[in-house]
């Protein structure tokens, strides 16, 4: 058992540290680095399509990737490497989530040479950005009951319908889709999978107002647009498998873990700032067994996270225990930031950034927090995996699994 | 970065798993609790033949001169099986204070019967029934020899010597007593976890001997026990879950299996998340104890009120997932209920455990 890096890892972080040093501004304390939320325009977006294409001329773009693709070869930990040490540099925030990440890899495995060498070089420089339009408002944790509806016609395809939680629809040029093709064969076997141009006529994109109030997700509306049929990822009526693919591949993103002041460090940094009558919060019993509470459970998931790494390291796939991390990052994250704002009494209801504890980021994570339980899959989503792939349940009943499409019952 | 076991442990995990399974089936257990006194010292003499009782006592002791990492693998083992023995307070403590603070006297006089499992030592730290603080130290000792009472001692009814707790001169301090020794008086008493005995002690003018008074070494003591202790919760919850998992699998009810239905599904992945992060502190725990770093203290505390929570919250859902079968005395629930609740106070109350942690946090960080 050992925590520290492996020689050939310390000498790849090293590798990795000296490009970052010459190339990036290190981040000085208490500094952190841009993010979307916070800088949701264009210059961002070209910023970081700058930064990805000094990382590709360098060989240090799209680890993960086979070399014939652009990228490294990297293994596992390798990607882990450098992205704990790209987070100590002022560097542009990650906008090729979707593109790296989920349509380069879902290329790959149903791409045809055509489509490999038109999509994947522009997506490894970061030329062009990807989005994802798969959840619709009425097919969320049920992905496979989209209803966006695609039409054969000649050799090219009609789409209607409607995608939501899409983030940098705005600014992308390309978006994954998914859409039905039968309506009256079983729901999985009705999909087809396509690379969307955002430009074509037809497509409207709305940003969605949130309960925080920013707008970083996006609604996306598509009316008689026109697909031309080499677009078409995977065969008519395979899209379920295309869709899986990009989903694990979506999975295996590791987060990172809390930063910044959402976490146990700025819990207790707050608690030693604040005072009642008992004096100090920080010196009071029934503040530390809630503290030592949240702080087990944060560090746990951390040791998690580093226990999976390690798995990684030594060639092992990342398994369906990934899902504890999302699950129980997400509740923690709530736990945390309402125990945070409740410890400030009355003040706990200001949320003024020029006034308010901490800068009010207490209160804007909390109102964040529901959204950490929802997206990526729901809390219960995360259960029914662990239940069923670690623990070897059995699959709730299905009534929606044989029945043509058509014939399922729908809300209103 | 290796996060995981080495092989060479792992095959001692197997063969621990395989002696266990042959000889401490539930049944075994079962024999050993229903009389008054439920040590089984067969059992813990095999157990001692294959080194598990002198695992971290170095070979010039008798024992197998390995460390605390295949300590922690065998721990993890004894917890799934809920074997009558008294391992916890004489491995983790016992043998443990004496490797931390004893002279050479001292280790040569002790350490070679507890690893031969000849002596069973325990660890006595608690004194009344209404005060639960660790300051509440009102046995003494002196060179008339140690005067007071230990009350409840786990395991005190079958041990030959005790590590215990007691005032010098208004310090505290560890002291090792030879429970043999005339002047000895030990009360049986109803124990709530029924696989471990419970007694009272109470020394007047009893020989015993001084561990070491180097500043630290009884936090580092708890530190250890808590961290070798995480690892048999760890086996007790995993055991639990996997009881559960099984029950639920084999169970109809509607016209289905009941683990089939979100409401046990989802019961049974918040275990298995609880149990997952008391693992991965429990591993961070160990690793900072074999590597001597800075923050095992914090590590061990985070390790052991983890181990506590999620051992309850295994045993207590697990039985529930049983339904009423698990209420019934004749199915194994309440064994693992009672461990589990019972293995939370071995080291007093959790409540001061996150207290200290979050003062050694606040004090790190300034």
């Amino acid at each position: 058992m050992d925590f520290e890096d492996s020689p050939e890892e310390a000498s790849y972080r090293e590798d990795v540290r000296k490009w970052l040093q010459a190339n990036a501004e290190p981040l000085k304390h208490g500094e952190s680095a841009p993010t979307i939320e916070e800088h949701d325009s264009l210059d961002v977006i070209r910023e970081a399509q700058v930064w990805q294409a000094k990382k590709y001329d360098a060989g240090w773009a799209c680890l993960s990737w086979p070399k014939k693709f652009g990228g490294r070869d990297a293994k596992g930990m390798q990607s882990v490497i450098w992205r704990q040490e790209e987070k100590r540099f002022k560097v542009p925030p990650d906008v090729f989530q979707c593109s790296i990440g989920m349509a380069g890899p879902t290329l790959m495995a149903h791409g045809t040479e055509d489509q490999l060498n038109r999509w994947l070089p522009p997506i490894a420089r970061g030329d062009e950005l990807f989005c994802q339009l798969f959840s619709e408002p009425g097919a969320g944790s049920d992905l496979s009951a989209v209803r966006t509806r695609a039409k054969k016609e000649g050799s090219d395809w009609i789409v209607d319908g409607h995608k939501i939680w899409t983030s940098l629809a705005q600014f992308a040029h390309w978006g994954i889709l998914v859409t039905r093709t039968d309506f009256d064969v079983p729901k999985h076997a009705g999909l087809t999978y396509f690379i969307v141009d955002l430009s074509s006529t037809g497509i409207e994109i709305r940003p969605v107002k949130q309960i925080t109030g920013g707008e970083t997700f996006n609604e996306v509306f598509l009316s008689g647009v026109r697909i031309p049929d080499a677009n078409r990822i995977g065969e008519v009526g395979n899209g379920w498998r295309v869709t899986l693919t990009t989903l694990a591949n979506e999975r295996g993103q590791i987060a990172t873990g809390a930063a910044g002041k959402i976490s146990i460090s700025g819990l207790i940094e707050l608690a030693s700032d604040l005072k009642d009558d008992k004096g100090p919060l920080i010196e009071q019993d029934g503040v530390k067994e809630k503290i030592a509470d949240l702080f087990i459970q944060s560090r746990g998931l951390r040791y998690t996270s580093l226990r999976t790494l390690s798995a990684l390291s030594r060639g092992k796939r990342a398994g369906a225990e990934g899902s504890i991390g999302k699950l129980g990052a997400a509740i923690m994250r709530q736990e945390m930031s309402a125990f945070a704002i409740e410890l400030q009494g009355l003040a706990g209801a200001i949320d003024d950034s020029n006034v308010g504890m901490a800068e009010s980021a207490w209160q804007a994570g909390y109102l964040f927090s529901p959204a950490a339980r929802i997206a990526g899959g729901t809390d219960e989503i995360q259960r029914d995996i662990i239940a069923e792939r670690v623990l070897g349940l059995p699959r709730e009943p299905r009534v929606d699994k044989k029945l043509p499409f058509r014939e399922l019952p729908v809300g209103r | 970065m290796n996060f995981e076991f080495s092989e060479a442990q792992q095959l001692m995990r197997q063969s621990a798993q395989r002696y266990l399974a042959g000889e401490c089936p539930r049944s075994r257990m079962r024999e050993s609790t229903a009389r008054a006194e439920p040590f089984d010292r067969a059992l813990w003499l095999g157990m001692a033949e294959m080194g598990w009782t002198g695992v971290t006592i170095p070979e010039e002791y008798g024992g197998l001169g390995l460390g605390h990492l295949e300590q922690a693998v065998i721990a993890e083992e004894i917890g799934r099986s809920l074997a009558p023995v008294p391992f916890s307070s004489s491995v983790y403590m016992a043998t443990e204070a004496i490797l931390l603070g004893g002279s050479d006297e001292l280790k040569q006089k002790y350490l070679p019967g507890l690893a031969s499992g000849e002596l069973v030592g325990t660890f006595a730290f608690h004194e009344s029934v209404d005060h639960s603080g660790w300051s509440n130290v009102k046995t003494t000792f002196s060179e008339r020899g140690l005067s007071g009472e230990k009350k409840p001692v786990m395991d005190g009814d079958v041990a030959d010597i005790a590590v215990v707790t007691c005032d010098v001169d208004g310090t505290r301090r560890l002291a090792v007593v030879n429970l043999h020794e005339t002047n000895v008086e030990r009360e049986r008493l109803g124990a709530l976890d029924l696989t471990r005995g419970l007694s009272s002690l109470s020394f007047s003018q009893t020989p015993a001997e001084l561990l070491d008074d180097r500043a630290g070494l009884f936090d580092t003591l708890l530190d250890r026990g808590a961290t070798l202790l995480a690892f048999e919760q760890i086996g007790g919850a995993e055991q639990c879950l996997h009881d559960a998992r099984d029950y639920a699998l084999n169970r109809y009810a509607f016209g289905r299996q009941i683990g089939s239905f979100q409401a046990i599904k989802h019961k049974l992945a918040d275990q298995y998340v609880a149990l997952e992060l008391a693992r991965s502190n429990a591993y961070y725990a160990i690793w900072t104890l074999i590597s001597d770093a800075e923050e095992f203290p914090v590590a061990a505390a985070a390790a052991h009120i983890s181990a506590c929570k999620a051992h309850r919250q295994c045993a207590q859902e697990s039985l529930h997932v049983h339904g009423g079968m698990g209420y019934t005395w004749e199915v194994d629930c309440h064994f693992f209920l009672r461990r589990a609740i019972v293995s939370g106070l071995l080291l007093g109350q959790v409540r001061h455990w996150k207290h200290s942690l979050v003062d050694k946090v606040v004090r790190g960080a300034h």
